[in-house]
């Protein structure tokens, strides 16, 4: 039995369908038996627009081929969390959507039972068809919507027994194939009105700078150009919420009658530009708890600086955050100590389709339409900005073309906003690539030193993670191997900066699952074990005898991935001319053990294979499931290998795809098999897990093929060097 | 300004825009074929490729005043009803994720085919590395492309 959060029925505002009957904000069922769902959360590529109605449509029993997919307006009273974050969209609305169907479901049998006079114990349902076996009666859905919907939800439901389903746990495409396959599908860049004005912005051209005073009658003299002003996106004694991240609160805007003539005109704007001086920023915190001040320090950064502070940082006193056991004892007294360090650098998330939104704001409404990951947040930002009440702020959801974290951070969506309110007419707001890169939000810079010891019979004994970053720590304390050793440390240290920074896909784990599994890689080799079975004897360890209570994670499920790639992939077996390396993660609830097959050729790696072994609990819809595990272990292992994002007097050297590199078809994997554990405990979420082990089973796929470790990102640097080097000496 | 007349997916259409126009904007922004997208403006990234004269070509970096003559296809153009064999097969594997980048990765793969109508792993991977997808679905349209070959 399971409750649900929610007790009305409320109008489904989207679409406005004729004839169809709202049971419960989720499903509208017409009269010729067509059944529309509504997809709560944001679509950004992880493909809960499918999965998630899967999951209403198994509950309601109705045939997927009669289900019609909308889009959900932004409504929180009846949707769970309207965010698209954290791999936990499935996860944190399984109940919530299975209800939702089990309801709806309940409140036709009801209505057939009170047309038919019978009770409802006796009544059947099954693919969309209600029955009355005794007295041979039958109704389509159809037939039963009207007064169905006039029936009181119920707050508590049987759902089904999970052997029962026959959708979920069945492949079904993507309902937006169709549409994306034919350049039907709406994007937030596709979206017009009539009396449209594009908008652009020219923000300041290194971090630590704020506008003086600029010119722009050179632009105002171009043809189709209306008007340059500058707006205030969060004034300084604006309360920001957590996704409110903005280096740049002041902006110029170019508003004009195309896109290309406001492009064009941006150009020829001349800006002063000066430092600003050490401030802070009032930030809310995350679950609306109290108001805290963040410093913003003065000041031009660079990144060989930003190196430098954080070797200097890794040697001096840090922050303890677990201690278990006796540490500095082990070490003493240990038979081996290893001791390495790994940095990465700041990424820019740069989804295709760049930041933009529209908006058209009068008097009394905001009507806000584009692409978006966290709408529930930014509508209370958009209203407090333009001083309107929340019932005033509509934000309509598009699909989104790639976020990666970046659109969970939405000053754009306010900025677009704020300009229409100005100009009091429609208005789309367009980043360009090149603003989309420079303006900050990235994935931190991060620096981990890690030791091990072992005893003289090649036991670990002792282990100790220092790490911290730019600005903020990667450090997870309670992850592996914490639990497994009986000598444990982990600590943690941050350097502050005016170059903002923000989630991107699989945050703090997408350093600390690579370099980590890097680590334990070189700790095996030294204890003189197999990858595998050295973790294996650390997972029985925390199975059987846990260190400390405070432990992240399930042992036996990670335990278990790694047995299952170990089957999947034959590792122990030797591949003529290929070179095979071994990770596992377990982030955002879930457990990804990858194996990679490489070899190199003309100092380029050549990966021939990825095996991935997943445990998500139970898996929604696999054809999607698998695309997800294939894009995140291709995404992490691109990154590693290619991207970086570097600073020079506060300003982004990387600009444009010519010199910022993401992974390209001719360097991605050859082939991705991905395989599940089957399972049937709650669903988890795979946007985020698959990403970190895949760079680490690449490193130390490297390492067997070129005899070389590989302690810092993007690897490519060290790999080309050394071909260079190679080739020199031929 | 200056008036051209261009011939997109077997229409013609006049123009009044200012000779230095990428074709991508005209697209978008003039007649509302928004299938053709935007993600870099420099031709780094392939989201806003259409067919000129069948060549898979960049439009965010490809003047109005350069045109001509040359016959301009868009995905909105591909076929008729959506049944291009690329398309049946972007279908098939279920390869969008996002979903951006799509529309030119199938112009890409439409023109390749169009040339070479069984071409190698090898050159199929060439041919579609201008092509960027972020969710990094390579592996599902190089296998997309293979059973669409099948079918030319």
């Amino acid at each position: 039995m399971l409750q649900f959060s929610w007790f009305s029925s409320l109008a489904m505002e989207n679409p406005k369908l004729e004839g169809a009957f709202d049971l419960n904000g989720y499903i509208k069922i017409a009269t010729d038996g067509t059944v529309t769902i509504a997809s709560p959360n944001p679509e950004v590529g992880q493909n809960v627009k499918t999965s998630m109605p899967m999951i209403v449509a198994e509950e309601l029993d109705v045939n997927w081929e009669n289900v019609v997919v909308v889009q959900a307006p932004l409504n929180t009273s009846i949707f769970t969390r309207q965010i698209a974050g954290g791999s936990r969209s499935i996860n944190e609305s399984w109940d919530a959507l299975r209800m939702a169907g089990a309801t709806a479901r309940h409140m036709l049998v009801q209505a057939a039972a009170k047309a038919w006079n019978v009770p409802t114990s006796e009544i059947d349902v099954k693919a969309g068809v209600i029955t009355h076996s005794i007295s041979g009666k039958s109704a389509k859905f159809g037939e039963m919507a009207s007064a169905a919907s006039k029936i009181k939800v119920p707050e508590e439901v049987e759902v089904k027994n999970i052997k029962d389903f026959k959708i979920i746990r069945h492949s079904h495409k993507n309902v937006d194939g169709p549409a994306i396959t034919t350049g039907k599908a709406v994007f937030g860049l596709d979206v017009y009105s009539e009396n449209m004005v594009f908008a652009s912005i020219v923000h300041p051209p290194a971090f630590g700078m704020k506008l003086e005073s600029f010119d722009a009658s050179e632009a105002l003299s171009m043809k189709g150009i209306d008007d340059v002003f500058t707006i205030q996106t969060y004034p300084e004694d604006f309360e920001r919420n957590y996704f409110d991240i903005n280096a740049f609160p002041e902006l110029i805007v170019i508003t004009g009658d195309s896109t290309w003539r406001i492009l064009k005109a941006k150009k020829t704007i001349k800006a002063e530009w000066i430092p600003f001086d050490s401030h802070s920023v009032k930030v809310q915190g995350m679950g609306g708890g109290g108001v805290s001040n963040e410093k913003v320090p003065s000041g031009i950064e660079n990144t060989e600086d930003h190196y430098s502070a954080m070797i200097k940082k890794s040697k001096e006193n840090a922050k303890e955050v677990r201690k278990d056991g006796d540490p500095e004892k082990a070490f003493s007294e240990a038979a081996k100590v290893i001791e390495r360090s790994f940095t990465a650098p700041y990424l820019a998330h740069s989804p295709l389709e760049p930041l933009n939104f529209y908006a058209n704001v009068t008097a009394v409404k905001a009507e806000l339409i584009g692409p978006i990951q966290t709408p529930e947040f930014m509508e209370k930002s958009v209203a407090k900005r333009l001083g309107m009440s929340l019932e005033q702020v509509d934000i309509q959801m598009t699909r989104i073309g790639g976020g990666f974290g970046r659109k969970l951070f939405g000053h754009y969506l306010v900025e677009a906003a704020i300009i229409s309110q100005k100009i009091k007419k429609p208005v789309k707001l367009m980043y360009t690539r090149e603003d989309d890169m420079t303006f900050g939000a990235y994935r931190p810079t991060y620096q981990a030193s890690y030791r091990a010891a072992l005893d003289e019979n090649n036991n670990l004994i002792a282990f100790h993670v220092k790490t911290g970053g730019i600005p903020e720590s990667p450090l997870f304390a309670n992850r592996f191997p914490a639990g497994a050793v009986d000598n444990y440390l982990a600590e943690s240290w941050t350097i502050e900066s005016n170059i903002t920074t923000a989630a991107f896909r699989a945050p703090r784990s997408n350093f600390m699952g690579a370099v980590e599994q890097a680590f334990l890689d070189e700790v095996a080799e030294l204890a003189g074990k197999d990858p595998i079975d050295f973790r294996l004897e650390l997972f029985d360890r925390a199975i059987k005898n846990p260190v400390g209570k405070k432990n992240d994670y399930e042992a036996e499920r990670y335990a278990g991935v790694l047995k299952l790639v170990r089957e999947k992939s034959n590792w122990g077996t030797n591949k003529s001319g290929i070179s095979r390396g071994v990770a596992a993660y377990f982030c955002h609830d879930s457990y990804v053990a990858d194996v990679i097959d490489l070899r190199m050729l003309d100092g380029k790696p050549i990966i021939e294979k990825v095996y991935c072994a997943v445990d998500c609990g139970i898996v929604v819809n696999p054809i999607a499931a698998s695309n997800m595990v294939e894009g995140g272990s291709v995404d992490g292992i691109g990154h590693a290998l290619y991207s970086i994002l570097t600073i020079k007097d506060g300003v982004p050297q990387q600009r444009n795809y010519n010199d910022y590199h993401l992974i390209r078809n001719n360097d991605a994997p050859r082939e991705v098999e991905v395989h599940f554990v089957e399972s049937d405990v709650h669903p988890t979420g795979l946007g985020e897990p698959p990403f970190a082990p895949a760079i680490a089973a690449l490193a130390n796929a490297l390492y067997k093929e070129t005899g070389k470790r590989y302690y810092n990102q993007p690897y490519m640097v060290d790999i080309e060097a050394m071909y260079l080097q190679e080739k020199e000496s031929v | 300004m200056a008036l051209y007349t261009i011939n997109v997916n077997g229409t013609s259409h006049q123009v009044d825009v200012d000779p230095d126009t990428p074709l991508l904007w005209i697209l978008r922004d003039n007649l509302r074929l928004l299938g053709t997208k935007y993600g870099c403006g420099i031709a780094h990234c392939g989201v806003c490729t259409i067919h000129l004269d069948g060549e898979a070509t960049r439009s965010c970096a490809y003047p109005i005043s350069a045109i001509e003559n040359k016959k301009i296809v868009t995905i909105e153009g591909l076929s008729e009803k959506g049944d291009h064999p690329v398309q049946k097969a972007w279908i098939e594997h279920d390869v969008p994720q996002c979903g951006y980048c799509q529309a030119g990765q199938i112009m890409t793969a439409a023109s390749l085919l169009a040339q070479n109508s069984n071409p190698s792993d090898d050159e199929i991977r060439r041919a579609m590395n201008g092509n960027l997808c972020r969710c990094a679905t390579y592996t599902r349209i190089n296998r997309a492309i293979k059973t669409a070959s099948k079918e030319m």
